[in-house]
C-alpha cells in the first residue's frame, strides 16, 4: 500500500472508492446509489470549478472568518521545557470548531442541486450546530440526528442548534451516541433522498462524504502553511502536528497540505480517545488494533466483536466517541504516513487543566486529548522542533462535564 | 433441476397467486422461539427470509431494529443462526430459506466460510442489504458457484441503465424495493405506481422472479396479487413485539397473521 505524491489523498481512492484497495468504498443500500452518484458527479465538477472555489473562499473568509490564529504558547513551552509549542486555534472559526467548513460546503452544494432540506448527524454537537448555522445562512431547512446520551451531555450545542431553527431529533437506539446518530441519519436519507441532502459530519461514511469533508477541512492546513512560511520563512525542518482523531475530519484537514513532505520533516500524530483508564472500552480503533469491518458504508478499522456487531465505545469526549475511524486515517496508518496513539479521559482532563492554567486558550475535551500527548512528547524534543496542536474546538460546550469532573470553581475561573 | 427458490415460485404460480415471503429475525426473541416461529409460518409462507441481526442497520426501520436488538441482547451469534436454519430444515414442513443481512457479518465470518456454512445448513439464497451492484459482482459469483441464489435489490432510484446491468447479473430472483423508505415504512406510493415499476422490471427481465417488499402489510397486500412474490417483514416483527408486550405467544399470533396474509393473496 502506497501513498502517491502530487495527488490529493481524497482523490487517491480507486474506481469503487477504496483507498489502498481496502478502506472506504460504498457499502450502501441500493436506494442510496443514485443520490451518491449524483453527489459524486456534482462534487467532481465543483471542486475544479473556479467560480465555486471563489464562492467557497468568500464564505470561508467573510463568514467563517479565515484564517484562524496560529499562536505560540509561550508559557506552556516554558512549563514543558523542550520543543516550541504552538497552536492552530481553529476554534476561532465561526461557531467555535472546524465542523463549519464541511457544513458550509455541503450547504453550498445542496443549494446548487436545488435541495430544500439538509440533514446531518452530530456527536459533540459541533457538526450539528455548524450545519444548523450554515443551513440558516443558506435558507435550507435542517434536521440534526443526535444520540440521546449526547443531547444530555452537550446541552450548549443543542441549544444553539435549536436557536438556529434546526429540528434536533434524539436517537434512542443502541448506545445513544454518535454511531447511532449516523445510522439514524442515513436511514432518514434512505427514505427521503429525493428531496433531502445529507451531510455526514466527519470524514466517514460512503466514499463521497469522506472526500467532501476532507476537501473542506483542508482549509486548516492551507492556512497553516502560509502562516508557517510567514513566521519561519519556510516549513520548519522539524515539525510535528498533533491532532485528536474521532472520525478524523479535523486531523485530516490539519495535515493534508503537508502530506507530500517527508515524515521526518513533518510528522503527523493522531490522538484517539482511550476512554476511562479503568474501562476496557475505548474509541481508539487504530491504537488498539481493531479489525477491519464495515461501518456506515465504509470499510475501516472498527471496534467490533467476533461476529461483526459494532461495539459500544466510551469516552469523556462526545466528539471522539465513535467506534470507527475515517478510511483516510486507516490509509495513512497502513502507509505509515501518520502515527496514532491514544489519551485516556483522565489524561485529557489533566491536559485541559494544564493548558488553561498556562494559556489563554480553552481547548474542548477533544483537542485536550491531543494536548495531552503533545505535552508529554514535547519534553523530549529539541528546542528547534515545532510542535503544533490543532485546538479544533472550544470548551464552552463541555462546561457541564468540566464542572462535574473538576469542580464549579475551576470552570468559572477559566 | 430447479433450485428450491425457483420451485417455490413455480408452485405458487401454478396456484395462480404470488409467492408469500416472510421476514423474521433469527433469535427473536430467543433461539428456540424464532425456530418455532419459522416452523409455524412455513405452513403458509413459500419462502422464509431469515434476518441476521446487526446493530448498525442502515436500512431498517424501527420494527426490525427492535427485533434485531432483542435478538442480539439475548446473545444470538452467527453460529446459532446457522443452527436455527439447519434445525428448521430438518422439520417436516420446511421451506426454502433466504438469509438477509449486512455485509460486515459475512465479512467477519469470511466469505468462503460463510458460504460453506450456508450450504451445509441449507440456506438457499442471500440478500445483502449494503452490498450493491457492482460491488457485489465477485461475491455473487461465489454464491452461484455454491448454488446459493444471490438476490439483487432494485429500488425506485435505480436508473434504467443500472436496472439492465443489475438484472443481467442477477440469479433467479430479484427484489424490488417498493418506495424510498427503510423497512416498515408506511406505503407512501400508490400500488399502481409500484406495479408500473414492477412491470418495467419484468419487461426487461421476464424470466426472473421479482418480489416486492417494504411497506407490504395485510392492508395492502391484495393489491399485488398479480406479481411473482411479496415480502412481509416489519408487520411480523411488530406482531412479535406486540405479543411479547401483551404476554401472549408470538408463535401463535404470527402464525395467524401469516395465514391471513396467505388467504388475502390466494
Amino acid at each position: 500500500m502506497k501513498l502517491k505524491k502530487g495527488i490529493s489523498v481524497i482523490d487517491q481512492g480507486d474506481r469503487l472508492g477504496f483507498w489502498g484497495g481496502k478502506f472506504g468504498g460504498n457499502f450502501v443500500p441500493e436506494t442510496l446509489k443514485k443520490p451518491i452518484e449524483d453527489l459524486e458527479i456534482q462534487f467532481n465538477k465543483l471542486k475544479n470549478d473556479k467560480n465555486f472555489i471563489k464562492e467557497r473562499d468568500r464564505y470561508f473568509k467573510n463568514w467563517i472568518g479565515t484564517p484562524t490564529r496560529f499562536i505560540k504558547l509561550n508559557n506552556l513551552t516554558k512549563y514543558v521545557g523542550g520543543a516550541q509549542i504552538w497552536s492552530k486555534v481553529v476554534s476561532d472559526a465561526n461557531g467555535g470548531a472546524h465542523k463549519i467548513y464541511n457544513a458550509t460546503v455541503h450547504c453550498l452544494m445542496a443549494k446548487r442541486s436545488g435541495k430544500k432540506v439538509i440533514i446531518g448527524d452530530t456527536g459533540a454537537g459541533y457538526a450539528g450546530k455548524m450545519l444548523s448555522m450554515a443551513a440558516k445562512k443558506f435558507g435550507l431547512k435542517c434536521k440534526i440526528f443526535m444520540g440521546a446520551k449526547d443531547i444530555k451531555r452537550q446541552q450548549p450545542n443543542v441549544k444553539a442548534m435549536k436557536e438556529n431553527g434546526a429540528d434536533v431529533i434524539p436517537v434512542y437506539s443502541g448506545s445513544q451516541t454518535l454511531v447511532d446518530a449516523v445510522s439514524e441519519c442515513m436511514r432518514y436519507w434512505v427514505a427521503n433522498c429525493d428531496t433531502t441532502a445529507m451531510c455526514v459530519g466527519s470524514t466517514v461514511g460512503p466514499a463521497i462524504f469522506v472526500r467532501i469533508c476532507g476537501w473542506s477541512t483542508s482549509q486548516i492546513s492551507r492556512e497553516l502553511k502560509v502562516q508557517l512560511i510567514n513566521e519561519f520563512g519556510d516549513v520548519p525542518k522539524k515539525l510535528k502536528l498533533y491532532n485528536c482523531v474521532g472520525g478524523g475530519s479535523s486531523s485530516f484537514g490539519f495535515w493534508n497540505e503537508f502530506m507530500d513532505y517527508d515524515k521526518k520533516q513533518v510528522e503527523f500524530i493522531g490522538v484517539e480517545a482511550g476512554g476511562p483508564t479503568k474501562s476496557k472500552r475505548h474509541a481508539a480503533p487504530l491504537t488498539y488494533g481493531s479489525k477491519i469491518g464495515i461501518l456506515h458504508g465504509a470499510a475501516q478499522y472498527v471496534n467490533q466483536n467476533r461476529d461483526g456487531q459494532i461495539e459500544e465505545t466510551e469516552s469523556i469526549s462526545a466528539g471522539l466517541d465513535y467506534p470507527g475511524i475515517s478510511p483516510l486515517h486507516c490509509f495513512l496508518k497502513d502507509t505509515k504516513r501518520a502515527r496514532y496513539t491514544a489519551a485516556s479521559d483522565e489524561e485529557a482532563l489533566k491536559a485541559y487543566q494544564i493548558v488553561t492554567k498556562y494559556e489563554n486558550l480553552r481547548p474542548s475535551l477533544e483537542p485536550s486529548h491531543a494536548f495531552s500527548v503533545a505535552i508529554k512528547e514535547a519534553k523530549r524534543f529539541s528546542k528547534d522542533t515545532i510542535v503544533i496542536i490543532n485546538s479544533c474546538g472550544d470548551a464552552y460546550k463541555d462546561r457541564g462535564i468540566l464542572e462535574k469532573k473538576l469542580g464549579k470553581k475551576y470552570v468559572k475561573s477559566n | 433441476m430447479l433450485n428450491p427458490i425457483s420451485l417455490a415460485f413455480k408452485k405458487a404460480k401454478k396456484e395462480k397467486r404470488p409467492a408469500l415471503l416472510t421476514y423474521t429475525v433469527a433469535g427473536d426473541s430467543s433461539k428456540k422461539q424464532s425456530l418455532n416461529i419459522l416452523k409455524a409460518i412455513s405452513n403458509y409462507a413459500d419462502i422464509l427470509e431469515v434476518g441476521i441481526p446487526h446493530n448498525t442497520p442502515v436500512a431498517d426501520g424501527g420494527q426490525i431494529q427492535t427485533s434485531a436488538y432483542r435478538a442480539i441482547k439475548n446473545g444470538i451469534k452467527m453460529n446459532d443462526i446457522f443452527k436455527i436454519v439447519s434445525d428448521f430444515n430438518k422439520s417436516k414442513n420446511s421451506k426454502p430459506v433466504i438469509f438477509m443481512g449486512y455485509y460486515n457479518m459475512i465479512f467477519q465470518y469470511g466469505e468462503s466460510n460463510f458460504l460453506n456454512k450456508c450450504k451445509k445448513s441449507g440456506v438457499n439464497g442471500l440478500i445483502v442489504v449494503d452490498l450493491p451492484w457492482p460491488e457485489n459482482k465477485i461475491f455473487s459469483k461465489k454464491c452461484k458457484k455454491n448454488s446459493i441464489n444471490f438476490i439483487q435489490l432494485l429500488s425506485p432510484t435505480t436508473s434504467n441503465k443500472r436496472l439492465k446491468n443489475i438484472t443481467k447479473d442477477s440469479h433467479d430472483m430479484i427484489y424490488y424495493i417498493s418506495m424510498l423508505s427503510t423497512t416498515g415504512g408506511k406505503l407512501k406510493v400508490s400500488p399502481k405506481k409500484i406495479l408500473a415499476n414492477y412491470d418495467k422490471i419484468k419487461k426487461i427481465s421476464p424470466k426472473k422472479n421479482c418480489v416486492i417488499g417494504f411497506g407490504i402489510t395485510e392492508k395492502n397486500v391484495s393489491n399485488f396479487k398479480n406479481t411473482d412474490g411479496l415480502v412481509v417483514g416489519s408487520q411480523i416483527c411488530k406482531e412479535i413485539t406486540r405479543s411479547l408486550n401483551n404476554r401472549q405467544n408470538p408463535v401463535i399470533n404470527v402464525s395467524r397473521m401469516v395465514s391471513k396474509l396467505r388467504d388475502k393473496i390466494s
